[in-house]
């Protein structure tokens, strides 16, 4: 079975949702839109306080070139323009909207039937992804009409959809693999169609036979696309890992893209997103969330209307349990810690996770004793106990020269440092300056 | 005996010998240097702490001699006597300027800035700056995990364990600049020293509107503009729901300090006031 | 909810391991050779080992107690014990206890506290207070007693010749040595002369099993200095088969097994990538064969280990892991 070959941790799986139906969570009384739900320039507002909007409406346009539009998930009034304390845990601007009613914008198809066709042109179809909103859902956010079309330099032989679902606790993207395969199928070929490419391989971790057998089977009659099981590892679904795991191939350090080696990735909830764009008209406005926990009464995978406070998904999961000690948008490994739950529920909102007090609290760190278990963990092949020294010591150099740009931020050396060191604090630091020393260097030359 | 004689023999002239390879190989390899640098680094503190901007007192003393003014060159650490005697002997005239101090404009103690959350991450506030708004209500304040105290080689600042905000120590800091450029939240200001070691100043960076600001901490600017109005001399502004007094333009009088509802312009080195009804 | 909630950033869970858990381990897959020397040399061997690891465990606590100003390293995380155990196995059962002691106070002392306690010295602590005592006691370091079973006398052993002294004996072109070298099943159950953990290279492997299960070490460090000694002592048995003898014998002799796969592999004092881990065994391999055949000293192992932690922070810095997406030049 294919994996990566360098580094990589096993952490408990804790899947403890993977067997239960997607249920659709209520209308929330107020949604929140924060403007920054992506990678780019913040969207700019396009309504004001007092307007009337339906679900779908757009509410904020791109930003630039590199940006995405927000739409209503709501049908109501525009409360404010104000800011909120968002996922990032810093407080961004952020359109508020009251939620009266659920009138949809008359446009969006919301009949349940199986669209298998579509007559739109290669560019109709990016400028219908670009204007639903379509962004990554796998958590980075990338917008997908920009990462659809690359430069004409690059050429793309392989469309690799990330199903894998690495992160522990998580299982959205299980539950639509096994609850909306055929949509999935359909959206694959509108992307093949995009990129003008005949092959797609769908990764899937092996924890998911389910989901593989299904996939397998809905794509016996279907031509171009394969699916093809991963060994379980974390992290597998690394934009990086995956490619290597599906192709044999390495995307070379930055600056250089996965298109550099003729491979696109998309997650399998950006699939299904771009399916209902394209399909049936509909923008980017619901999403499925995790939510999780050991100690959680009632763990569930939620259909969220975007906007929607975290508070009301914990509500619904029988409420946050009294030993919490960390709320978590995301997975264990690299998702964010919310400050309260407050936060909405955005575009790249995979999970919410809590973490009982005796998990999430760090123990002391103690001096590093050179075990080399975060160099074998690291699936970059770099050295993290060297560049976290290097970081504290403010050595900007030497992380430069050991690769530290590469780094994807997975968390497994720290995941597995005996020394509870804050390997990846460090290294966040030191990449922050860095990057910084050479976007000065690049504006000079 | 002959062979002490030898061991003596051998030795001594070897000794010699290898004296005059030496000197002649010093005389030969001379590096010329200006005699002045040698004359200005053993003037200087030799703490080596870059707030000169170069990379050691060596390089800043070389810098002077090089140099044809003593534009923007200048070494807070030695004082302004010292200074003059380097400007003399590089050859320069120097204008000193004001002799200035660290400030630290955060009224965010513990009693003030309650917690919000728990922060147990790496001990940097560099790192805990990039993470998120903090364990606290107020994402732009002192993050208190000591980098400021780390960057000082003059031993002038120190945390104080019951408020969690640094301590300069007036007469230790020299103004270098270590501490100010090491705090991510730019926290720490260097202004005028004045004389009697008095300054006024707003000691608050946070741009929240005013109730976010004031329910994140209890001594918050909040932006109402109070102190702009109460300022005779056109000393403070106000940007971004924080008032800021300019340091070369205030004369000292603290009629903002009484009028800030929320007494979070602080007054340094001044005597108490009279109670008004004892007039 | 009354409690405030951790704002800390990924990864937000750990794997659970533990300095502890990996000493643990240590002391575990060290008890096998354990019990093997108290079979083979009775009392004497638990005698010494306990007086070592409990001085290793004292000067530690003294030291950083009175001598430590910042950071205070505990001795409970076990590393102490480890350095006293190891000590022990390179020591001749009739050890003098104030030896022992001495040793201790150089290996915990000078190996490990002064350099600033754990994960800061350059050199493996146990070898650092073997060689000090092999240097200022090379009498009693270098008697080894007879096995006598478990009723060897601790003090009053009779000393014999180890099979590494005939090894180089034999190399000198002592051919009646050869006579008495003990057979290849002796000498890999332990029945033999040498230091107490040295002994049975059966017990050291069955350690080795229990530290590769339990995930503390990696093969590499050990795999790479039983294959260089192989090599090259084979090369040696095969140009002249009288003078050198079969790589078995130099396998099972002498601390090569300790030290391949309790000494190099000390975090502390070994490279941190499995390039550099595997020139690391090898440079110790050679150096090992080396001064075991034309070195004045019968035993290599502990000089080869000790350069070669001279030389791993180079080695750190010239054998970097392969970074993803490196392009081969």
């Amino acid at each position: 079975m294919n994996t990566f070959k360098i580094g990589g941790v096993h952490p408990n799986s804790n899947k403890l949702t993977a067997g239960k139906k997607i249920e659709v969570l209520g209308l929330p009384a107020q949604a929140v839109f924060p403007l920054s739900q992506h990678i780019g320039a913040p969207a700019v507002p396009c309504v004001q306080k007092g307007d009337s909007v339906l679900v779908g409406t757009r509410i904020a346009d791109p930003g630039g070139f590199m940006s995405a539009s927000i739409h209503s998930s709501v049908s109501g009034k525009v409360a404010k323009i104000d800011s909120i304390v968002d996922a990032s845990g810093l407080r961004k601007p952020a359109i508020f909207i009251d939620v009266e009613g659920d009138e949809w914008e008359p446009s969006i198809d919301r009949s349940d039937k199986l669209v298998l066709q579509s007559n739109m042109s290669r560019e109709e179809i990016v400028e219908r992804i670009k204007n639903c909103g379509i962004v990554g859902m796998g958590g980075a956010c990338f917008p997908t009409h920009v990462k659809l079309t690359p430069p004409k330099d690059y050429v793309i032989d392989t469309l690799i959809i990330n199903a894998v679902e690495c992160e522990p606790y998580l299982t959205a993207d299980h539950r639509l693999l096994l609850e909306y395969p055929d949509q999935i199928v359909i959206g694959i070929k509108v992307m093949l169609k995009v990129l003008g490419i005949d092959r797609a391989v769908i990764g899937i971790e092996e924890n998911k036979p389910d989901a593989i057998d299904l996939m397998k089977a809905k794509i016996s009659m279907v031509s171009g696309i394969e699916v093809m099981p991963l060994k379980m590892k974390y992290p597998q679904g690394g934009e990086k890992q995956l490619i290597e795991a599906v192709t044999g191939r390495q995307v070379p350090p930055p600056p250089a893209l996965p298109a550099s080696v003729g491979c696109v990735v998309q997650n399998v909830g950006t699939v299904f997103a771009i399916y209902e764009a394209v399909m049936k008209n509909k923008p980017l406005i619901d999403r499925i969330v995790t939510v999780t926990g050991k100690e959680v009464a009632n763990p569930c995978n939620l259909k969220v209307r975007m906007g929607t406070p975290v508070s009301q998904l914990i509500e619904y999961a029988g409420g946050m349990p009294a030993d919490t000690g960390k709320l978590i948008s995301g997975g264990p490994m690299m998702g964010r810690p919310l400050l309260d739950d407050t936060a909405p529920v955005v575009k790249g909102t995979s999970g919410v996770l809590m973490l009982p007090r005796s998990e999430a609290a760090r123990h002391e760190e103690r001096n590093c004793i050179r075990c080399a278990k975060c160099v074998q963990a690291c699936p970059m092949g770099l050295e993290p106990y060297l560049l976290a020294t290097a970081s504290e010591r403010s050595e900007w150099t030497l992380a430069e020269e050991n690769w530290i740009m590469s780094c994807i931020e997975c968390g497994c050396c720290q995941s597995t440092c005996p020394s509870r060191r804050p390997l990846l604090d460090w290294v966040r630091l030191a990449k922050n300056r860095v990057g910084g020393i050479i976007r000065a260097r690049n504006a000079k030359n | 005996m002959t062979f002490i004689l030898t061991a003596v023999l051998v030795l001594g002239v070897t000794g010699l010998v290898l004296g005059l390879v030496l000197y002649a190989v010093s005389r030969k390899f001379k590096v010329e240097e200006d005699p002045r640098v040698a004359q200005i680094t053993r003037l200087l503190p030799s703490a080596n702490c870059g707030g000169c901007g170069f990379p050691g007192c060596a390089a800043f003393a070389e810098a002077c001699v090089k140099s044809d003014s003593m534009e923007g060159l200048k070494c807070a650490a030695a004082g302004k006597k010292v200074m003059q005697q380097i400007a003399e002997i590089a050859g320069h005239s120097i204008d000193q300027g004001v002799e200035k101090v660290a400030v630290v404009k955060c009224n965010g103690s513990c009693a003030n800035r309650p917690k919000t959350g728990v922060y147990d991450g790496a001990k940097s506030c560099a790192a805990a700056a990039l993470m998120n708004g903090g364990d606290t209500g107020c994402f732009y304040g002192c993050l208190g995990c000591g980098d400021c105290v780390k960057a000082c080689r003059f031993d002038a600042i120190h945390m104080d364990p019951e408020t969690g905000l640094p301590v300069v120590d007036f007469d230790k800091c020299t103004a270098c600049g270590a501490c100010a450029k090491a705090c991510p939240r730019h926290v720490i200001e260097l202004r005028n020293k004045n004389k009697m070691d008095r300054r006024v100043y707003v000691s608050c960076v946070n741009k929240d509107k005013g109730p976010v600001a004031k329910k994140a901490c209890a001594m918050a600017c909040i932006g109402c503009g109070k102190c702009v109005k109460a300022c005779q001399f056109e000393a403070i502004t106000l940007e971004n729901n924080l008032a800021y007094i300019d340091f070369d333009k205030c004369r000292l009088c603290r009629k903002c300090v009484d009028e800030c509802p929320q007494h979070c312009i602080v007054a340094v080195n001044f005597p108490e006031k009279e109670p008004i009804d004892n007039q | 909810m009354d409690q405030k909630l951790y704002v800390t950033t990924s990864p937000h869970v750990h794997c659970g391991d533990t300095i502890e858990r990996n000493m643990r381990w240590v002391i575990w897959a060290l008890m096998p050779a354990l019990f093997a020397s108290f079979y083979v040399f009775g009392v004497g061997a638990l005698i010494v080992t306990a007086t070592s690891v409990a001085s290793c465990v004292f000067f530690e606590w003294f030291i950083s107690r009175f001598m430590y100003t910042t950071h205070r390293s505990s001795i409970s995380d076990l590393s102490a014990v480890i350095t006293g155990i190891l000590l022990a196995f390179n020591m001749p059962s009739n050890m003098p206890l104030y030896m022992i002691v001495i040793g201790a106070l150089v290996a915990i002392g000078v190996g490990k506290m002064v350099f600033g306690g754990l994960g800061c010295n350059p050199f493996n602590p146990a070898l650092v207070g073997r060689v000090f005592l092999l240097i200022s006691f090379p009498a009693k370091m270098t008697s080894w007693p007879v096995p006598a079973g478990f009723a060897t006398s601790y003090i009053d052993a009779e000393t014999g010749a180890t099979p590494l002294n005939l090894i180089g004996q034999i190399a000198g072109g002592n051919s009646a040595a050869a006579d008495q070298l003990p057979s290849l099943g002796d000498m890999f159950m332990g029945n033999i002369g040498g230091c107490i953990g040295e002994v049975s290279a059966l017990m050291l492997i069955i350690g080795f099993v229990i530290l590769l299960c339990s995930r503390v070490i990696t093969w590499h460090i050990p795999v790479a200095i039983i294959a260089t000694v192989a090599a090259l002592t084979g090369i040696m048995w095969l140009i002249n088969p009288v003078l050198y003898v079969n790589p078995l014998y130099h396998l099972c002799s002498g601390g090569l097994m300790l030290g391949a796969i309790f000494m190099a592999t000390d975090y502390v004092t070994s490279p941190m990538s499995t390039k550099g881990m595997v020139w690391y065994g090898i440079g110790i391999g050679l150096l090992t064969v080396i001064i075991r055949y034309f070195g004045s000293y019968p035993e290599g192992m502990s000089f080869a280990i000790l350069i070669m932690n001279a030389v791993t922070p180079l080695i750190n810095n010239w054998c970097k892991p392969k970074r993803f997406g490196e392009v081969k030049k």
